[in-house]
């Protein structure tokens, strides 16, 4: 790790006003992804700023319906949140299918968002990495890259978003609320990641000047049909392969509204409008499922080491799109797939 | 690969003078004030400065848990805590369980299920299993099991561990 200075934030204005005057610095929240890549090398910020004091831990009701989730709550205490636990339980599942309770306890919201992907390379300060140091190449896509990814890829990087959370949000239509200096904008969570293109060092549209305030979820929380599915090479306490947000909205046998996010397999959380948009007015059947993840995966390219991925990631989703319809959502303490 | 890309790990132009910030823990208890370096870990300030050395360190990366400790009375890695980030905080570590003399419920229960081999990991275990409690999440084996999952023990002592934490929690009322 290199040395750094460190500096607290007092208020969100005051640390808008430090991370603008130095383009070197970094916040640092719960710090769970931040210092590891520290220990590596991979991070190198010459200055921390603190924004873990700050006054953004509500997870408060919205007028129109929604819940405003304050950018500093960690992620056990969202997962345990009586409101998100009874009107967002995807989000709670999701939330806790990812890390240990360990981390939950210190990653906040915002973090989450901002994780930075798993790929060994970009960890490994030895091996080329475009992420790390662009133009340097990819040592993935020749490499180990039994976890990276299939959709969306480029030729720069073909690295994964490791968040569970995220694939949650995504399929929820959150939004995230940031600060900057020129005032507060909001971005759709769609819009929020980013896929590698030529610039795989550039994760997501949130600019260098801006904070992450606040999470907000629509009302639509599809509380009665969804499930949230992670399949990994361990049991517990590892990185996706694949993961799977589902959630229905059904009238009688018949889907309404279907949502589908997919984790583990491309640059951002993946969403398909066209594969949602087959299932509306259709039968909730496994057939349905399958035709909608055959959309939802189209165009998809394994390599050397994760073609597996593409059927497996075509199974889960009939899989956890069919325990949404039955209202059996997998539950995260049991190891059974039902 | 013609020019290696990593970089040197010190760049001593970033700061020349390591600043150091004064912060105050209070440890099992104690009242402890003490100087550090930004880039201290709470893990290496308990170790190093305040020579309590029952919390591990194992890969100090947040993969294994043998660095869990109490802060507020919530589990973390004290591996990947800044201390400065923690000043005024209540940490609790593995000295800081038995009051009196008298070994914590779980301190027995890991001593009546031989829940350990070379015993590394055990003060990480105790210590999230005492977070675990407080939490109340965790009712059955599967759930003890899956929220216990941040500890890694590779003399794979697991199923005692869940008995002792069972039998501790039993002891405790069931919490």
């Amino acid at each position: 790790m290199i040395n750094f200075d460190y500096a607290r934030a007092n208020d969100v204005a005051d640390a808008v006003r430090q991370i603008a005057a130095d383009p070197e610095a970094k916040f640092i929240a719960g710090g769970t992804n931040l210092v590891d890549l520290m220990k590596y090398d991979v991070a190198r910020p010459m200055r921390l700023i603190d924004i873990s004091h700050l006054p953004l831990k509500s997870v408060e009701e919205t007028a129109d319906g929604g819940v405003r989730i304050g950018a500093l709550v960690p992620n056990s205490d969202l997962a345990y949140h009586p409101i998100i636990e009874k009107r967002y339980p995807l989000v709670s599942s999701a939330i806790l299918a990812g890390a240990s309770q360990q981390l939950r306890n210190m990653a906040s919201t915002g973090g989450n968002l901002m994780q930075r992907t798993r790929c060994f390379y970009f960890y490994d300060v030895a091996t080329p990495c475009n992420k790390r140091e662009p133009g340097s190449g990819c040592s993935a896509i020749d490499g180990i890259n039994r976890i990276n990814a299939i959709l969306g890829t480029s030729e720069a990087c073909i690295a994964t978003h490791p968040s569970d959370m995220c694939v949650a949000l995504a399929a929820l239509e959150a939004k995230v609320h940031v600060a900057g200096p020129t005032g507060d904008r909001t971005i759709a969570f769609a819009d929020f990641h980013r896929l590698p293109g030529d610039t795989p060092e550039v994760d997501t549209n949130l600019k260098a000047n801006e904070i992450i305030t606040a999470i907000e979820l629509p009302a639509r929380g599809f509380a009665k049909n969804y499930s949230y599915l992670k399949i990994r090479d361990r049991l517990s306490y590892a990185f996706a392969l694949v993961s799977v947000a589902a959630a229905l909205e059904l009238d009688g046998g018949h889907i309404k509204e279907a949502r589908l996010a997919l984790g583990g397999v491309a640059h951002k959380p993946w969403r398909n409008a066209e594969a949602e948009a087959s299932l509306r007015g259709k039968a909730a059947t496994p057939d349905a499922f399958a035709q909608a993840a055959e959309i939802a995966l189209r165009g998809a390219k394994g390599f050397s080491h994760n073609a597996f991925k593409i059927d497996l990631a075509r199974r889960a989703i009939i899989r956890t799109m069919t325990q949404a319809a039955n209202s059996t959502p997998q539950v995260q303490s049991s190891k059974k797939v039902r | 690969m013609d020019e290696p890309v990593s970089r040197s790990h010190f760049r001593p132009e970033a700061v020349s003078k390591p600043r150091e910030i004064s912060i105050t823990l209070h440890v099992n208890g104690d009242r402890r004030t003490l100087s550090v370096a930004p880039w201290t870990t709470l893990l290496d300030a308990l170790r190093e400065r305040l020579q309590l050395t029952g919390t591990k360190k194992g890969c100090d990366h947040g993969q294994c848990g043998a660095c869990t400790v109490l802060v507020e009375g919530r589990r973390v890695n004290a591996c990947l805590t800044l201390a400065v980030m923690k000043d005024g905080a209540h940490v609790t570590t593995i000295e800081g369980l038995a009051t009196d003399g008298a070994l914590h419920p779980l301190q027995q229960a890991f001593i009546d299920h031989d829940a350990f081999q070379c015993g590394y990991c055990t003060p990480g275990q105790i210590c999230s299993a005492a977070g675990l409690l407080a939490e109340g999440k965790a009712k059955t084996t599967d759930e003890i099991r899956e929220l216990m999952s941040g500890n890694i023990c590779r003399c794979g002592a697991y199923p005692n561990i869940v008995a002792a934490i069972e039998q501790a929690m039993r002891a405790m009322g069931g919490k």
